[in-house]
């Protein structure tokens, strides 16, 4: 009945309060969270709320890549500095609920919750994200990929919390969509994020509420880099419709409340197809 | 021409001016108190236990551990009814708390007062009724020969209008199957109330709700006391749209305060509140329309089921309007209608705005544009011809007496420009803020559709509002019984009032039951029936100051538009000033014409009047997706007499948002008998990047005979035919058949 909330001051702080209890829930903005607890579906008798410590508040700039802090708001990478650094990251912060929830909601708490149809998980698979978690014992880093291994669960050990992510700078386009039956603050149904790699000449395709857990469609990658000129920008259309469908195949969703699995194997491909050649236009080689 | 551009809010009152409402500033600064914000001292806090089954047996309920928990004052069951433990809008047919049987998921079992919600929450989860789980009904066309549900059977009302010729037939037919999905009133404002008892056995409910008498029957059949030891007063409203006319907490809040001696108060949460209260009866409607090649209509067949879930609410009224309207705003000769109302395991289904005439109207105007496109005519050609003008009947043998512009509301529409080409804009595009769709993915469709809405309660019932006028020495003090639910009525109050009286300085007193019925908040007919009240107790006050006067100076006076005027004319006076120094005190009962109930074929004058509504959906489609974007909404509504401009737009907007959430958003989504979706997070209201701009073209004021200042009802046209306008428009531009609304992604990206 009794809730005890703490709110430490320093990841150190947070780092000791697990030690002395494992079982603490950790609370980065309270969006999924909170409305748990109102509807009783969950009621922890210990709270670390994490969210007011600066050192998570925080992001910079290191080298080539960028390390976000576990508690920066959907808010702050929605727009400004970070918006620029990693577009299809701040694309998909704009499509989370409302601002009053973009506010409190944070990119580790996304990852923390670790449902099939958070936002920013597509994104980070996509562009390799690793998340770096912090214990009393120490620190270690771990791919998004690997973090979340099924619906609403972690990988994450005893005692250990998200302190930050880090993903790549890359300044070549990326784009990030999200199929929803209404045009703004809704789940979503499917959604997809398309990291554009000039260096290796290949791209990152991370797709969204489609899988129990974070999901690349390797096939397709593999499969569309023969039809991508990386000096024009153009894509061979000759491939695109074995793109779509290896997306789809990539896909392994389900129906429910808010859609049908026909549909979402079906859009997906769709979305991957318009990320795609809204980087690269389609033209044909002998044209 | 935008709506708010059209009309200013005026400083002076009266009638005909967008005078400000009251609650206005306090409900945008959020100091306007909802019965959500009601408190008492020493005030404890109710809960419901709800069964989690669709259908099952209750064998036994076990609360020994809730009852033990400090903090629990009281743990009450159906065995704690005091009287009869059946309640029911049009009839008692509903236990206020489950005895041996549940019906719906749900369905109230059990009541908890505590000291604090908290505790009161646990206490729920820890009372263990032992269910024997049941296969529900759900099927709402085979529960007309299923084993019934209830004793009453599973057949609400079977109605059959049979007019003119059943043999007739025309150059063609068309035939369709639609379906309509399970709206929600999904009011901002959750259910929210309290009760306080009184030393003497009585209790005060302060709830919010539409019908303080109806309520107040149904309490006090429930509690077994007489009708002036319930006494009801309205708390604030958070909206309605008929998802307030039944009883929810109410019995429930007097329960445990009578029991508990202390107030106690309740508020549901979202989940709660999506359980609590009825919704739009889910329909499923045949049609085949028969025209002649000019595209006349000869006849139109019809069969209409409504799921009414397990318990009747409104459902017999819902499927007379349903059947009444079932042809729409057109002239037709010939007409075989048939509709069920029936009962099943799903949550019950009542009143929501537009009430059965929602259902059929989508399914008759995507008929009007099949007919229109066998025939090669344009669709609103083909309404034109087929509109109901003054004189003509509809199928109920009822003649049309009053106000029928139907043909100046098409044609003003039709008018109306379009509007300009999409801009270049991903957020203003199909899938918003998902950045879905580019421009190429986009093809524009336009949709018309056009609506006829009865107007008051119907088929007999009396029909009445009580208003009071009291007068002391120049100030006015109006009371009625009618419940402001956010419509306005409160200022209109002011309005008439100050209209007849000259009087600025009106107080309205708070509704409640130590007046006569105003009946329901619905129905689009507090403003002519409560309105007219208050028009009536303000000229009996005019009629008595005349006599006052006449008796005081022996001079007869006439009232000139709020001046007396002596009969040699040499005297003036306004009322306001005569009204100085007196005191009055005028209550009147109003009543609208009577109606009578329908026979057995389906015919009677069963209605008071009727208002006519025409939408024009604008929208843009990404078909590949299935993603709609409705980039206009324009209008033309038949509203008698405008009395408040600004508040007649309000209406509308709010009307036409709401059909719009019908056609591509909202719904309950059912699963067995069991709500999927109970939450904001997945019932999707339109957002402000969803409603678009609402353009009015016309509002046509022709006054309605019968009606106070000649107003028709407008609360309710707006939110029928804007549903099937952009499921038309979505046709036009997909070419899909689409015989479902909500229409959802799939329906259209999978065809």
């Amino acid at each position: 009945m009794i809730m005890e909330v703490l709110i430490p001051s320093s990841a150190e702080e947070i780092c000791e309060l697990l030690s002395q209890d494992n079982s603490r829930q950790l609370l980065a903005g309270g969006t999924d969270f909170m409305v748990e607890v109102n509807y009783r579906h969950r009621s922890p008798s210990s709270v670390i709320a994490i969210d007011r410590v600066p050192e998570l508040r925080n992001w910079h700039h290191d080298g080539d890549s960028v390390v976000i802090g576990s508690c920066v708001t959907y808010r702050e990478i929605e727009r400004g500095p970070l918006a620029t650094l990693v577009p299809a990251l701040a694309q998909a912060a704009r499509t989370v609920g409302s601002p009053q929830i973009r506010n409190a909601g944070t990119i580790g708490g996304n990852i923390g919750t670790a449902s099939p149809a958070g936002d920013m998980i597509p994104v980070l698979s996509a562009l390799g994200a690793e998340v770096s978690l912090r214990s009393s014992e120490g620190k270690r880093e771990i791919s998004l990929d690997d973090l979340i291994v099924g619906v609403k669960q972690t990988s994450l050990g005893q005692g250990e919390f998200i302190e930050s992510v880090r993903v790549p700078v890359l300044e070549s386009p990326q784009e990030f969509l999200k199929v929803g039956s209404r045009s703004a603050m809704v789940i979503s149904v499917t959604s997809l994020a398309l990291i554009t790699y000039p260096k290796t000449q290949s791209v990152g395709i991370g797709l969204g509420a489609v899988n129990p857990r974070p999901t690349r469609a390797r096939q397709a990658e593999e499969f569309i880099k023969d039809f991508l000129n990386w000096e024009s920008m153009q894509v061979d259309p000759s491939g695109l419709d074995h793109f779509k469908e290896l997306v789809s195949e990539a896909s392994r969703p389900i129906d429910d409340h808010r859609s049908v699995a026909a549909y979402r194997r079906h859009s997906i491909g769709v979305l991957a197809q318009r990320a795609l050649t809204r980087i690269f236009s389609e033209r044909s080689p002998s044209g | 021409m935008t709506a708010t551009e059209t009309y200013k809010v005026g400083a002076r009152s009266g009638v005909g001016v967008s005078s400000q409402r009251p609650d206005a500033v306090p409900k945008a600064t959020g100091e306007f108190s909802f019965s959500s914000d009601l408190s008492s001292h020493n005030m404890l806090w109710g809960k419901t236990l709800r069964s989690p089954y669709p259908s099952a047996r209750i064998r036994n309920i076990d609360y020994s551990e809730a009852l033990a928990i400090s903090g629990v004052h009281a743990i009450l069951t159906a065995s704690d009814v005091p009287g009869k433990n059946l309640f029911g809008l049009e009839h008692p047919d509903q236990p206020v708390l489950a005895d041996d049987i549940v019906r719906y998921a749900g369905e109230p079992i059990a009541l908890v007062a505590a000291e604090h919600p908290e505790i009161a929450a646990d206490a729920i989860s820890r009372i263990h009724v032992d269910f024997e789980v049941l296969n529900p009904l759900v099927d709402a066309e085979s529960a007309v020969t299923a084993d019934p549900i209830h004793p009453e059977g599973n057949v609400i009302r079977h109605l059959v209008i049979d007019y003119g010729d059943p043999t007739s037939s025309g150059d063609v037919t068309v035939e369709g199957t639609y379906e309509v999905g399970m709206q929600d009133q999904a009011f901002m404002g959750t259910e929210s109330g309290m009760a306080v008892p009184s030393p003497d056995g009585s209790v005060d409910l302060y709830i919010s709700t539409q019908w303080l008498h109806s309520d107040q029957k149904q309490i006090i059949e429930a509690l077994n006391l007489p009708e002036d030891m319930v006494r009801l007063t309205l708390a604030g409203v958070g909206g309605a749209f008929g998802g307030r006319e039944d009883v929810s907490m109410h019995v429930h809040l007097c329960m445990l305060a009578l029991h508990t001696g202390r107030p106690v108060k309740m508020i549901y949460d979202r989940n709660e509140s999506f359980l609590g209260h009825v919704h739009r009866h889910p329909a499923k409607i045949w049609y085949r329309h028969h025209a002649n090649k000019d595209g006349l209509l000869v006849k139109v067949e019809g069969k209409i089921i409504l799921d009414g879930g397990a318990y009747a609410s409104t459902t017999s009224a819902v499927l007379a309007n349903a059947c009444c309207f079932s042809t729409g705003p057109y002239k037709v000769d010939n007409a075989q209608i048939e509709g069920w109302g029936v009962r099943t395991n799903n949550p019950p289904c009542g009143a929501m705005r537009g009430f059965g005439n929602v259902q059929t109207c989508f399914a008759i105007e995507a008929q009007m544009d099949k007919i229109a496109s066998a025939l090669d005519i344009d669709p609103v050609e083909l309404r034109l011809k087929n509109a109901l003008e003054p004189g003509d009947q509809i199928i109920t043998g009822q003649e049309i007496t009053g106000a029928a512009p139907v043909k100046e509301v098409i044609s003003s529409l039709a008018d109306h420009p379009m509007p300009e080409p999409a801009i270049n804009d991903l957020l203003a595009r199909p899938g918003g803020t998902g950045r879905t769709t580019d421009q190429k993915h986009v093809k524009r469709g336009v949709g018309f559709a056009v609506s006829i809405k009865n107007l008051m309660f119907a088929e007999g019932f009396d029909d009445s509002s009580e208003a009071l006028c009291e007068v002391n020495d120049g100030s006015v003090a109006i009371h009625t019984a009618c419940v402001e639910v956010g419509q306005g009525f409160v200022t209109l109050v002011h309005q008439i009032a100050e209209e007849i009286l000259g009087v600025s300085d009106i107080t309205v007193i708070p509704a409640d039951t130590s007046i006569g019925s105003a009946g329901s908040t619905s129905a689009s007919r507090q403003t002519w029936m409560s309105g007219g009240a208050v028009l009536k107790a303000c000229e009996a006050v005019v009629v008595n100051l005349i006599e006052q006067i006449a008796e005081e100076e022996g001079v007869k006076y006439e009232n000139l538009d709020g001046t007396l005027v002596s009969e040699d004319g040499t005297k003036t006076i306004p009322i306001s000033e005569a009204l100085r120094g007196r005191s009055f005190q005028e209550k009147v009962v109003h009543r609208h014409a009577p109606t009578f109930p329908l026979d057995e074929k389906g015919q009677g004058n069963a209605h008071v009047s009727f208002a006519f509504a025409a939408h024009r959906a604008v929208v843009d489609v990404d078909q590949e997706l299935g993603l709609v974007r409705v980039v206009e909404i324009a209008t033309s509504q038949d509203v008698g007499r405008i009395l408040n401009p600004i508040q007649a737009v309000g209406q509308i907007e709010g009307g036409i948002t709401q059909g719009l959430g019908l056609a591509v958003l909202e719904e309950l989504v059912m699963k067995n008998g069991v709500i999927q979706n109970a939450n904001f997070t997945d019932y999707l209201l339109p957002t402000a990047l969803d409603t678009p701009p609402i353009e009015i073209a016309s509002l046509i004021e022709e006054p309605e005979p019968g009606a106070p200042f000649g107003a028709k009802g407008i609360g309710e046209p707006p939110t029928i035919s804007s549903t099937p306008a952009v499921v038309a428009a979505i046709r036009d531009a997909t070419g899909l058949d689409l015989r479902r609304v909500p229409v959802r992604p799939e329906d259209i990206a999978l065809e």
